[in-house]
């Protein structure tokens, strides 16, 4: 059994400077209580990894909002007027990645792959500095594995041996990001004991997190 | 009948019973109103889900169901829900019948360009080059003309989305086929003749005898 620890302590871990990978897509199933603590506790410089920056005052828009940003790997910054114009200021380098590319990446990550070959991007800005590899006279971009130092999941369920599932679409690039970091810190909505999460029903093995964030209170 | 509404209900005479369909976000969503009579279509939403359906009665949404703008949606019968990478494996593994974007430009050649205006508009690609890549069928669901500017031009000047060429191209004016001999003007809009297309299109278009006048697609109740 774990510790279940407040989310001030968990933003406490998270070092200014760091590389965080953060679930959600447009603010559904990003760990909310964890980005609020960072927010509070003004963390700098942080290098995030996640789908998108949503809107402002949502999901990962906050840490945009509140400066704690300072590079960030997505696919979508349109709906986030706040995230755009720090681009074109420069006050954040942006890395924009085609969405499917993203997730193999961070899967990549994840499963101890030397990258991904894929078709997506030949022939277009994404592909400037990447090798192109012709497999079966077809031609492939070489995309490198994605990690980060922390990934910050949210989840339905967390047992009290951290076995995660995840509900409908706020689940998106969670399971993957489970994976891909030295330090996985879950926020579930809901804890239960052990044998409550049937085995099938795991998506994320419990040995893959290091923290899990208390329930709301 | 707004050129919106048009495009939408021309584009649903594209679908196909028993088919896995992703709509883009904004003017292609519109296009799930339309779906014909006695066609089953599972829509596939790049955040997550297959099966989706309209959205749910006021004071039902679920926070955690929602399509990839972030809107509220239902989830039908069967429907089925997964991570990005499975999401990603449907499209880009040629699992994904068909797809229907946006476009700001196309090309003689057929190429997309949806995603970008250099300087002004940095949107990001999100998913789009992927379904280009991946999906079985690209439809690119747009108005013919911005700003009086032709959207079909002989080169693209903004970035491409990828290299290979969209299936068809649905206008308020007219229906497109890119071909490897050019682009096929296939239908006209009503009331609009070709000589009006031929004076909005920025590239050279094959016309092989009579136009046919577009059909439209019924509004469906029952649609999502």
């Amino acid at each position: 059994m774990r510790i279940a620890i407040s989310a001030a302590d968990a933003a406490a871990l998270i070092p200014d400077g760091a590389s965080v990978m953060i679930g959600g897509f447009m603010g559904v199933g990003s760990p909310d209580r964890i980005i609020d603590a960072l927010v509070a506790r003004r963390v700098r410089g942080l290098t995030v990894i996640g789908n998108d920056t949503a809107f402002p005052g949502v999901g990962i828009g906050k840490l945009i909002d509140a400066g704690c940003v300072a590079q960030a790997k997505l696919s979508h910054i349109g709906t986030n007027p706040v995230t755009q114009n720090k681009m074109i200021a420069g006050e954040i380098e942006i890395d924009l990645i085609p969405q499917g590319t993203l997730a193999e990446r961070i899967r990549a990550g994840g499963n101890g792959l030397g990258g991904i070959l894929t078709p997506t991007g030949v022939g277009t800005v994404v592909e400037k500095g990447k090798r192109i590899i012709e497999v079966e006279g077809r031609a492939f971009l070489l995309e490198l594995p994605l990690r980060a130092d922390f990934a910050l999941i949210r989840s339905r369920e967390s047992d009290y041996n951290c076995n995660l599932t995840y509900r409908l679409t706020a689940m998106n690039f969670n399971p993957l990001m489970a994976f891909a970091a030295d330090c996985v810190i879950a926020e579930p909505d809901e804890i239960v004991p052990v044998g409550v999460i049937p085995p099938d029903a795991v998506r994320t093995p419990g040995i893959l997190v290091h923290h899990l964030v208390e329930r709301p209170r | 009948m707004d050129a919106k509404e048009l495009i939408a209900r021309r584009v649903a005479l594209e679908l196909h019973d028993r088919t896995l369909v992703n709509l883009g976000i904004g003017l292609p969503t519109l296009v799930s109103r339309y779906v014909p009579h006695g066609i089953t279509v599972a829509f596939q939403s790049e955040n997550g889900i297959i099966g989706f359906g309209a959205p749910p009665p006021n004071g039902m949404e679920d926070p955690h169901l929602t399509d990839a703008g972030g809107g509220f949606i239902s989830a039908l019968p069967g429907a089925a829900s997964f991570d990005s990478s499975t999401s990603f494996a449907l499209i880009r593994g040629g699992h994904l019948d068909m797809t229907v974007l946006g476009g700001l430009q196309v090309d003689a050649a057929g190429h997309l360009a949806n995603w970008m205006v250099p300087g002004k508009l940095v949107p990001g690609m999100g998913g789009a080059m992927d379904l280009v890549v991946g999906a079985k069928r690209v439809i690119v669901a747009m108005q013919h003309a911005a700003k009086g500017q032709p959207k079909i031009v002989a080169t693209l000047t903004l970035p491409p989305t990828a290299i290979r060429p969209v299936s068809l191209i649905v206008t308020e004016m007219a229906v497109i086929e890119p071909t490897p001999e050019g682009l096929l003007l296939r239908e006209r809009a009503p009331g609009v003749s070709v000589a009006d297309i031929i004076a909005q299109t920025g590239a050279d278009l094959l016309i092989i005898g009579e136009v046919p006048e577009m059909p439209v697609a019924i509004p469906n109740e029952d649609a999502a």
